[in-house]
């Protein structure tokens, strides 16, 4: 069990990749046992990551990174095997392992060609996406980066539909033109800093401890290069256009990995290399009102586009841009609220973007047509489609007591604390969030189901309930309850905080409310005070 | 039983919870035990709490409050002041006068309503998932009313909104119901974008979320906090009322949410969700109180809406819609009293309200009912001995919304009004533009009772010998919210009438603090003028509507093509959809599409002309490669070609030609090295 503790991480990396070696003995023929195994040995990573819930909070609490493993890898570059993660890091680690596990149980009726690649494919995959949200070597982290890319490339260019090679490229290169300015950024940082021995480093750790001494011109091009390289990953406007065909082209599953996982892999590199590394340029006010209005132009602007799409996997990629504009802007107000409820918001985007992209495999699956206007009154023939679309809808359009609720308030109300101005702006995608949500479907859902091929639909199966069911539960769990996940987040969001802003904390303090409230449920009647003036 | 008040919205969420997992497989008794049953056991819990909170001794100053866990821990943030604050939102019930009024009436005339519904739905189909949207109405709301800060109230809030999105699209399969359900929802959401504003506007003023806390902060002497921000929060608090209360500019989607099953109207948009907006009004009267341009603001918005909508309800020939703008307009009552710092007079008229709109509502229903589904007044007629209990129990109601003592409506009506006039904010015209609006009330509510109750029938044959009177189930509640509309007002009785105000004093400490208005300053004769007045109005109205629809049937259409531009813009209502439509909703869709051929084309289209021009660099390189750095060579390998032209003559691959070579080969060397060219070379080279 020591062992198991103490090298949780790795094993979380090398389940996957081990599990991709007996597929290479399995008979291609044999798709049933493929499927099977796929199946097992993401569950199984899902399984061997649930330790971490119980034991991340127990754990060291004053480290700031846990679960530490450090090995040299390539000592003459000073390029270390160094994993390590906090609570943002933990979550995003929480939310692959099970999207991934969801994704690939998705597939088992979609995918008939190849399917031993394919099941290989979304273990590598996998693999890039854990490793990338454990790194804390920025060499490391920029290997699991660009191993993640290939097998998406081939995902969406093998399985995907009839424009699959335009949008496989077009995401490979948009990806990879990104990420060489983001080494170039990288290199501009190790080059600059000299360890006592004369050596460099790519230790993170290290390099955040050095940050001051870099002049603020350097920071800001160090951080434009970053931001360009993760502002295409998220995708932030103008450079989301590689998301909608990537989307549409995608198997089922690969748009819900991309939009759940892999999208998030932008934000993080946001608020875990470019905010500590480049406190100077990332407080730079110039650089905030640039990143901030790119986020506020994203969620206008995917808000409005998606109103007017036609397809619904188009519709959802858009919306995404919207969302994740929200998550950005939630990183730029550089305050707590806005930073953790971005971090939420991400997860919330995960489960709710994840789970629609499901729904709309799901009908995929049946009609092979993704157009709006085919459908139409499918809650007449399936029911029970419509009521887990209905709630994955509510998540996502911010309904209280469901998950997207919890992000964007908390984001909103950062981006109010920084500037009212932004969350006046921001609170009108929420408007228009309803209105291109609810118009999906009610243009799907309601109304008479007048289309034959439409009424001869089934409903769902177990299986497919079953890969929503954990989604929705996870939904209500951060809308009812989110306390945890702001626990785990409260000590990161304050080390990135101090970080920019030393003095933050240092304001004086308001007055304490009264004890024990909102404390829990022990406080049964209480006599309040009106006289005193001092209330709850 | 205080001590698990929270009960009280979780039984019908039970309820709720029950009919969505397992409620296609229940029988319809057993629906109706879990949701009907569910929503009872909430209202008597209800009822105990209220006589447990009313034996509180003064210590608790009225409040009673049971924080239940913490729901948002957000953390540190900097207060608009540069203190640093810690954002800390609680899972928490809070019960004072004025959330007991509001948990009552929720849960009474709730109950009532699922009661009707069991006999107005029972054909239906869907039947366990309108009883599951009512349930998950009743927790919303009563979240709503029990909440005791500011965001939890508006988890009931959007709770609310999306359960009327849900009721109002209850027959989904007709495009108009979806249509207007999703209006309901997104205008809806424009209100709550202002909400969340104010929301966040408060925290980082207040520094916390709880009533309690803003309530004292507002009222404490030593707070400051500027009025331009007192101002915002109450706007933008309005600007959420508005659209939960159906108010100018907002109010277009209550009408269409007539699409909704009749129980759905009479619950959600009339009794309760709509006045939602009063209730919040109320609850940060505090905040109101420090800001009485913002007052002023909601008193013109409330009096105009309350005229407007009268006008509009004046010529509607649906039985529903002429409600629905009945309801809009008393709605605007009900902020009138609030704006003019009447606060207790709006709840007050809140509550009446509820007893005598739902009952309007659940009437109309009984006569939809029982004439298979018509809801055009144009079509009814004579139907007051068809079905006397329903004709008896409208009749009551109209009688009680009209203002006509001593029924309930009169003392809240009237009371607002007086407020009005001489409220601590009241003005004349505000007086002036309710004193109207009473009239138009009374006259189109009895325009509504005689075209459909009395004169001749106009109900097609076929449907003539089906109409029935409605089942018990129907007729229970209507009886029980005809004796509430006829005495509930009596708790309100005004001191000038001999009353004790019982209502108002119970909710005072809820508003303590407040300017209140001094009866001293007017005198008692002027308030009986004014009550005299307000009922004569009342009277003229009725007398107008008997003349032009019992006395004389063909008058109201000869009034109307008097004026038939007049009518036609009223008719329609003044084509304020179709204005929305116009000015916002195909100018929204107009941009949309406009991005997205944007995004498209230019956005889209530099990433590929970005591939473009990579590939025609490509491209160019690669014709630079065959033409140029290619073509060198070739003609450096064409002209070593050329040269090798004359030698390739010679290599024959003859065996003979090349002994013929060698031989003359020889021959020349002999003749040069033995003749006297080499010796004449030789003396040259030197």
């Amino acid at each position: 069990m020591a062992f198991f503790h103490d090298h949780i991480l790795s094993i979380l990396l090398v389940i996957p990749l081990v599990g991709m070696v007996p597929l290479f003995f399995i008979s291609g023929e044999n798709k049933q046992a493929v499927r099977w195994w796929g199946n097992i040995v993401l569950f199984l990573d899902f399984l061997a990551s649930l330790p971490l819930v119980f034991w991340f909070s127990s754990e060291s609490p004053n480290q700031q990174f846990k679960f530490i493993e450090l090995h040299q890898w390539i000592p003459s570059i000073g390029a270390q095997y160094h994993l390590g993660i906090d609570g943002i890091s933990f979550l995003m680690i929480m939310l692959t392992t099970v999207l991934g596990f969801i994704a690939v149980l998705s597939s088992w009726n979609a995918i008939h060609d190849r399917v031993k690649e394919y099941y290989a494919m979304f273990l590598l995959l996998q693999v890039g996406m854990l490793g990338v949200f454990m790194s804390l070597d920025v060499f490391l982290f920029y290997v699991f980066w660009e191993v993640m890319l290939v097998p998406m490339y081939f995902i969406i260019g093998v399985w995907g539909g009839p424009r699959k090679l335009y949008a496989a490229i077009k995401f490979f290169l948009y990806t990879l033109a990104g990420s060489v300015l983001m080494l170039l950024g990288i290199l501009t940082l190790y080059l600059n800093y000299t360890l006592p021995n004369g050596g460099h480093t790519f230790d993170l750790i290290e390099l955040m401890k050095h940050t001051d001494s870099w002049p603020l011109e350097m920071q800001i091009w160090v951080f434009a290069a970053f931001a360009i390289g993760f502002a295409i990953k998220v995708p932030m406007f103008p450079f989301h256009t590689w998301l909608p065909d990537a989307h549409v082209e995608a198997p089922t599953a690969g748009s819900v990995i991309l939009a759940g996982v892999l999208l998030k892999m932008g934000t993080y590199g946001f608020l875990r290399f470019s905010l500590p590394l480049l406190p100077q340029a990332s407080t730079n006010p110039k650089v905030v009102k640039v990143m901030v209005y790119l986020s506020l132009i994203a969620i206008i602007y995917g808000a409005l586009v998606s109103l007017m799409q036609k397809d619904m996997k188009k519709l959802i990629a858009y919306s995404s841009v919207s969302h994740l504009g929200f998550c950005t802007l939630g990183i730029f107000a550089l305050n707590p609220h806005g930073l953790q409820g971005s971090v939420i918001q991400q997860i919330n985007h995960g489960i709710s973007t994840g789970a629609l992209f499901l729904i709309v495999g799901l009908i995929y699956e049946r009609r092979h047509t993704r157009e709006i206007k085919e459908l139409g009154g499918l809650s007449n023939v399936m029911p029970v489609y419509a009521a887990l679309f209905m709630i994955v809808m509510l998540s996502s359009i911010g309904l209280p007591l469901l998950n997207g609720f919890i992000g964007e308030f908390t984001i909103l109300q950062g981006a109010y604390e920084a500037s009212w101005h932004w969350a006046a702006v921001a609170v009108v995608g929420i408007v228009l969030g309803a209105a291109y949500m609810l118009w999906l479907y009610q243009r799907t859902m309601f109304g008479p189901c007048e289309n034959p091929k439409n009424q001869i639909l089934k409903d769902l199966n177990f299986r497919e309930v079953m890969t929503l069911v954990p989604l929705v539960l996870w939904a209500f769990w951060i809308g009812l309850y989110p306390k945890p996940f702001f626990n785990v987040l409260d000590k990161p969001v304050t080390a990135i905080v101090e970080q920019l802003n030393p003095n933050f904390f240092k304001a004086p303090q308001t007055k304490k409310e009264a004890p024990g409230i909102p404390g829990g449920a022990q406080a049964g009647l209480r006599a309040t005070s009106k006289a005193g003036g001092a209330g709850r | 039983m205080l001590d698990y008040i929270w009960l009280i919205p979780v039984f019908p969420v039970a309820g709720a919870a029950i009919q969505f997992l397992f409620g296609r497989r229940l029988s319809k008794s057993a629906v109706n035990v879990v949701s009907v049953g569910l929503p009872g056991v909430s209202f008597l819990w209800a009822v105990g709490c209220f006589f447990q909170f009313l034996g509180l001794p003064e210590a608790y100053h009225h409040v009673f409050l049971r924080p239940l866990y913490t729901w948002l821990p957000a953390g540190a943030f900097h207060l608009s002041n540069g203190m640093l604050g810690n954002l800390n939102v609680g899972v928490g019930m809070q019960l004072d006068p004025l959330s007991c009024v509001m948990m009552l009436v929720v849960t009474g005339v709730g109950f009532l309503i699922h009661v009707y519904s069991t006999g107005y739905m029972a054909h239906e189909g869907g039947y366990y998932r309108f009883f599951g949207y009512l349930n998950l109405f009743m927790f919303s709301m009563l979240v709503l009313v029990l909440a005791d800060n500011y965001l939890m109230m508006f988890v009931g809030w959007e709770g609310v909104g999306l359960c009327s999105y849900l009721l109002i699209g209850f027959y989904f399969q007709r495009k108009a119901a979806s249509d207007a359900g999703k209006k309901a929802f997104v205008v809806n959401r424009i209100g709550d974008a202002g909400f969340l504003l104010a929301v966040m506007l408060m925290t980082v003023t207040f520094g916390s979320l709880d009533f309690q806390r803003i309530t004292d902060l507002a009222r404490d002497p030593h707070f400051h906090v500027s009025d331009g921000v007192i101002f915002a929060i109450c706007i933008l608090l309005f600007v959420g009322a508005t659209g939960k209360s159906a108010q100018i500019p907002l109010y277009v989607w209550l009408p269409d949410a007539m699409e909704g099953p009749t129980p759905v109207s009479a619950l959600i948009h009339a009794a309760t969700m709509v006045t939602a907006g009063v209730y919040m009004v109320a609850r940060s009267n505090a905040l109101y109180a420090l800001s009485p341009r913002a007052l002023a603001w909601v008193a013109a918005i409330g009096a105009s809406t309350a005229i407007w909508a009268a006008l509009i309800g004046l010529v509607q020939n649906d039985i529903k819609r002429v409600l629905a703008y009945s309801t809009v307009s008393q709605l605007g009552y009900m902020f009138l009293a609030c704006g003019v710092g009447a606060f207790g007079a709006g709840v007050f008229h809140l509550m009446t309200h509820a007893f005598f709109k739902a009952l309007l509502f659940l009437c109309s229903g009984s006569v939809i009912h029982a004439l298979a589904g018509e809801q055009d007044m144009r079509n009814m007629g004579a139907l007051k001995s068809k079905i006397p209990v329903t004709y008896m129990t409208m009749l009551i109601a109209a009688l009680a919304i009209s203002g006509i003592p001593p029924l309930a409506g009169f003392f809240s009506k009237d009371e607002i009004l007086w407020d009005a006039f001489a409220g601590p904010y009241g003005h004349p015209l505000l007086w002036g533009v309710g004193w109207i609006t009473a009239g138009l009330t009374a006259f189109y509510m009895f325009r509504l009772i005689f075209m459909t109750f009395w004169g001749k029938s106009r109900v097609p044959h076929d449907v003539e010998h089906h109409i029935h009177e409605s089942p018990k189930s129907m007729l229970t509640p209507l009886v029980t919210l005809a004796v509430l509309s006829l005495i509930g007002g009596f708790i309100g009785w005004p001191k000038s009438l001999g009353g004790g105000e019982w209502f108002g004093k119970f909710l005072d400490p809820v508003f303590e603090g407040n300017p209140v208005v001094s009866v001293q300053e007017f005198g008692r004769n002027l308030e009986y003028a004014l009550m005299i007045l307000s009922v004569l109005t009342a009277l003229v109205g009725i007398a107008i509507a008997f003349r032009m629809y019992v006395q004389r049937p063909g008058l109201g259409d000869r009034v109307a093509a008097a004026s038939p531009a007049l009518y036609h813009v009223f008719l329609n209502k003044c084509y304020i959809d179709e204005i929305y439509d116009a000015l916002f909703v195909n100018r929204v869709k107009n941009l949309g599409s406009i991005l997205a051929a944007i995004d498209l084309g230019v956005v889209d289209g530099g990433v590929n002309l970005v591939g473009w021009a990579t590939r025609m660099s490509a491209e160019i390189s690669r014709l630079w490669d065959t033409w140029v750095i290619d073509g060198l060579v070739n003609v450096m390998a064409f002209i070593v070609k050329l040269l090798s032209y004359p030698a390739k003559i010679v290599q024959t691959g003859v065996v003979q030609n090349y002994a013929w070579f060698i031989t003359l080969g020889v021959l020349l060397f002999m003749v040069y090295f033995f003749s006297p060219i080499h010796r004449l070379l030789a003396i040259f080279a030197r």
